[in-house]
């Protein structure tokens, strides 16, 4: 516990002579008391007994061309050929293989979506039109069936493409429903509010997973006979469904957020219900929200990785799959880092732009 | 000349400019509109039963599983009925929920307060293993442990053995434990200790409110915790044994299991939420202003008391209501046992879905248990939160 009761000491440190070279950097940082040489002189150790191990396994003694498990096996480091071998089968599942530019070609405008829709030039009405006209592309390329495309089935769908498609469009139609509930929360009228927190309470109170059971198992008893839905689109329902319960809860909080004389100032100009909440109060309840709601986007993305559980072939479901090859067996380590960079990657660039965000919208004062 | 209309002596008239009858016909609307949805999947499901055979109801819990459970907290065997196996699934997700929940608070805590050290190397080791835990998704990071347990694990002749008498192998990891008569003792001996420490509070606070003499509480309890369950059990003259795990022929014997499944969730778990737990408990500490710190120096007190006394109490108030959601998250996401075979409640109702195809009634059993499970952590939670609040005169 000592090294928080430190701010009194911090003080000195700010001293500029013992700042202004590497020995004072490290006296100060390092070596400052008995306790933290002790601290630093540990985790150096650490540092020294692992580090040099995990870069002698991925970089020095790995293997990046062998052609078979055999010759991988031989060198004693991780085993790169395994996914260059099977990268196409980890990123696009069991899509036809001479059609995968399709999936790769929706990826990277789901992508290039996704980032413009961090740029804050696009933050207009506009934005709705782009996101419209680009699922519309994405659906059109995975599905084909038209222009001379030929019809893949979604059952074949797989990899990175649907993990990005099942988590974008469970955001895009989750947040809509989610800003229904939580207008229908703060609502005056007694069902409604109860309505909608039954509701969001309900979901919020059990896990995904169940959602998702009940989504393979219990939705085709709830359809009419000679219905049905597939699979994904099941799962699809259930992530919106659970999704919009979480954004109703961050939109809550940016509406609670709204001092009364917004509401009164609008109502008094004459707004009715709808043009108040569109116009006066939701675009400042939003904005106070966007950081929490970035929070969310990166738990949905993650959580996508769970319909695995229904035997959905996402990102760590393709994964799985091609374990399975007898051939190649025992490399899962080099499989799941690698499948874990690529979650890594999209999850911490969208926590860090959530970061800076939160800076540039931050419109009071600093501490 | 006409009277003009006020509203207030005519008010019985029904207007649609008037609120409180427009709120009355949305709400009825919405009503009908839920309740017709409701009253539609309900009809096309007893359609469906009807038409499929299946007969609704709870009476199947009655019949025999005829399935075994890989681990279980009481004694189960295929011949028990569902509802003894369903109870043995609800055991072992609390098991995992409440191990997970002390072990990440621990972790989490820790690894808060090292985000927060003046030490340099401490501090980036600390935000590197949150920045990369928190991005990683958890189902992820259960594969790759229990891959990293089951197959990259020596067999039980090599295991590893990082402490004498532990043993981590492709079987699980092993553990000493005690073993006799006397350990009812130490668990009687440690409620004991535990009453005596609440009275004893009760009395130095009221004692320091009159007198204003302080007991030294802190020490008193430590002592009391480690020398009274020893020494009960002592007096008690009953008999005491650690049993250590040895190796017998191909596997173990003696000591307690951990399966692989039971410790891979368990890392996976502790080490994903603890990420998230150093983040609340890193920005619970930040939110006490500097003056505080400098205020209660200025009064005199020492760093132990200061920490204690006024600066954890206005940080727990930040910290709490985050933990609660943290602590569900555990509990909820314990259920991803399911994906690496560990037998909790989802993976129990899972396995009775396929063999008795009561879907509605298996998958209501989960809610029921996961509903109960987290609004009794937030009921409490909130009552520890309100004991705690800002009471303000």
């Amino acid at each position: 516990m000592s090294t928080v009761k430190t701010p009194s000491v911090a003080l000195n440190d700010d001293a500029p002579a013992v700042r202004s070279s590497i020995w004072g950097w490290m006296k100060s940082q390092l070596f400052s008391t008995p306790l933290n040489c002790l601290l630093t002189i540990l985790s150096a150790w650490l540092l020294l007994a692992t580090v040099p191990a995990i870069v002698e396994w991925a970089f020095i003694k790995a293997n990046i061309s062998a052609n078979t498990a055999q010759e991988c096996r031989g060198t004693g480091g991780a085993c790169w050929a395994f996914i260059y071998e099977k990268h196409r089968l980890i990123l696009f599942g069991l899509y036809p293989y001479d059609e995968q530019w399709r999936p790769l070609i929706a990826t990277c405008i789901l992508l290039g979506v996704i980032v413009l829709s961090g740029v804050r030039r696009f933050w207009n009405p506009s934005l709705v039109l782009i996101w419209t006209l680009a699922l519309v592309a994405v659906a059109i390329l995975m599905w084909g069936g038209v222009f001379g495309l030929k019809f893949v089935e979604n059952s074949l769908w797989g990899g990175l493409p649907l993990t990005l498609i099942l988590s974008t469009f469970g955001i895009a139609f989750a947040f809509p429903f989610g800003v229904l509930l939580a207008l229908g929360r703060r609502s005056k009228m007694p069902a409604i509010k109860s309505i909608c927190v039954v509701y969001i309470e309900l979901i919020r109170g059990v896990p995904l997973i169940s959602l998702l059971f009940m989504s393979a198992v219990m939705l085709p008893l709830f359809l009419p006979e000679g219905m049905s839905i597939d699979k994904l689109l099941r799962a699809q329902i259930a992530i919106i469904m659970f999704a919009a319960a979480y954004i109703a809860e961050t939109i809550r909080g940016g509406l609670q957020a709204i001092p009364k004389g917004q509401f009164e100032g609008a109502e008094s100009l004459g707004l009715n219900y709808w043009q108040m909440m569109r116009l006066i109060v939701l675009p400042q309840a939003l904005k106070i929200v966007i950081p929490p709601l970035v929070g969310i986007f990166i738990a949905m993305f993650k959580d996508t990785s769970l319909v695995v559980v229904i035997g959905i072939f996402d990102l760590t479901q393709a994964a799985k799959a091609a374990l399975t090859d007898q051939s190649w067996r025992g490399f899962s380590s080099e499989l799941y880092i690698f499948i874990a960079l690529i979650y890594f990657v999209f999850c911490y660039s969208m926590s860090k732009y959530s970061q800076s965000l939160e800076k540039r919208l931050s419109t009071g004062y600093k501490r | 000349m006409t009277q003009p209309k006020t509203s207030a002596p005519l008010g019985k008239r029904i207007s649609w400019n008037d609120p409180g009858v427009r709120s009355i016909v949305y709400q009825v609307i919405a009503l009908c509109a839920v309740g017709a949805v409701v009253w539609f999947l309900v009809q096309n499901t007893l359609h469906n039963l009807s038409v499929r055979n299946i007969a609704s109801g709870f009476g199947f819990l009655n019949r025999e599983a005829g399935f075994a459970i890989g681990e279980s907290l009481i004694d189960y065997g295929p011949a028990n009925d569902y509802r003894r196996a369903l109870t043995v699934g609800l055991l072992n997700t609390l098991r995992v929920a409440v191990v997970g929940i002390i072990l990440a608070t621990f972790l989490g805590t820790l690894i808060g307060i090292a985000r927060l050290s003046k030490n340099w190397l401490i501090r980036k080791i600390a935000s590197i293993y949150v920045e990369v835990m928190r991005n990683i998704p958890l189902l992820l990071q259960l594969f790759f442990w229990y891959a990293i347990i089951s197959e990259t694990m020596p067999g039980p002749r090599q295991a590893l053995k990082p402490l004498p008498g532990v043993f981590i192998s492709n079987r699980g990891i092993k553990i000493p434990w005690l073993q006799g008569e006397g350990l009812s003792w130490l668990v009687w001996g440690l409620l004991l200790a535990i009453v005596a420490i609440i009275v004893l509070s009760r009395w130095a606070r009221k004692r320091q409110e009159k007198t204003g003499q302080i007991f030294p509480i802190w020490s008193v309890s430590t002592a009391l915790i480690f020398l009274v369950p020893p020494l009960l059990w002592f007096f008690s003259g009953t008999s005491l044994s650690i049993d250590m795990p040895e190796l017998k022929g191909f596997n173990f014997a003696g000591g307690i299991t951990l399966s692989p499944e039971f410790a891979a969730l368990i890392i996976g778990l502790v080490v994903y939420t603890s990420a998230f737990i150093a983040e609340v408990v890193r920005s619970g500490i930040q939110s006490v202003n500097y003056g505080q710190w400098e205020a209660a120096g200025a009064l005199g007190l020492k760093n132990s008391l200061v920490l204690r006394l006024i600066v954890l109490p206005q940080a727990l108030r930040v910290i709490i209501p985050p933990m609660t959601s943290q602590y569900l998250n555990i509990t909820k996401n314990s259920s991803l046992a399911v994906a690496i075979g560990y037998p909790d409640i989802v993976s129990v109702v899972n396995t009775t879905l396929n063999q008795t195809g009561q879907a509605i009634e298996g998958i209501m059993i989960i809610m029921a248990a996961y509903l109960t499970v987290s609004i009794s952590i937030s009921l409490f939670m909130n009552w520890y939160n309100t004991r705690i609040a800002l009471v303000e005169r």
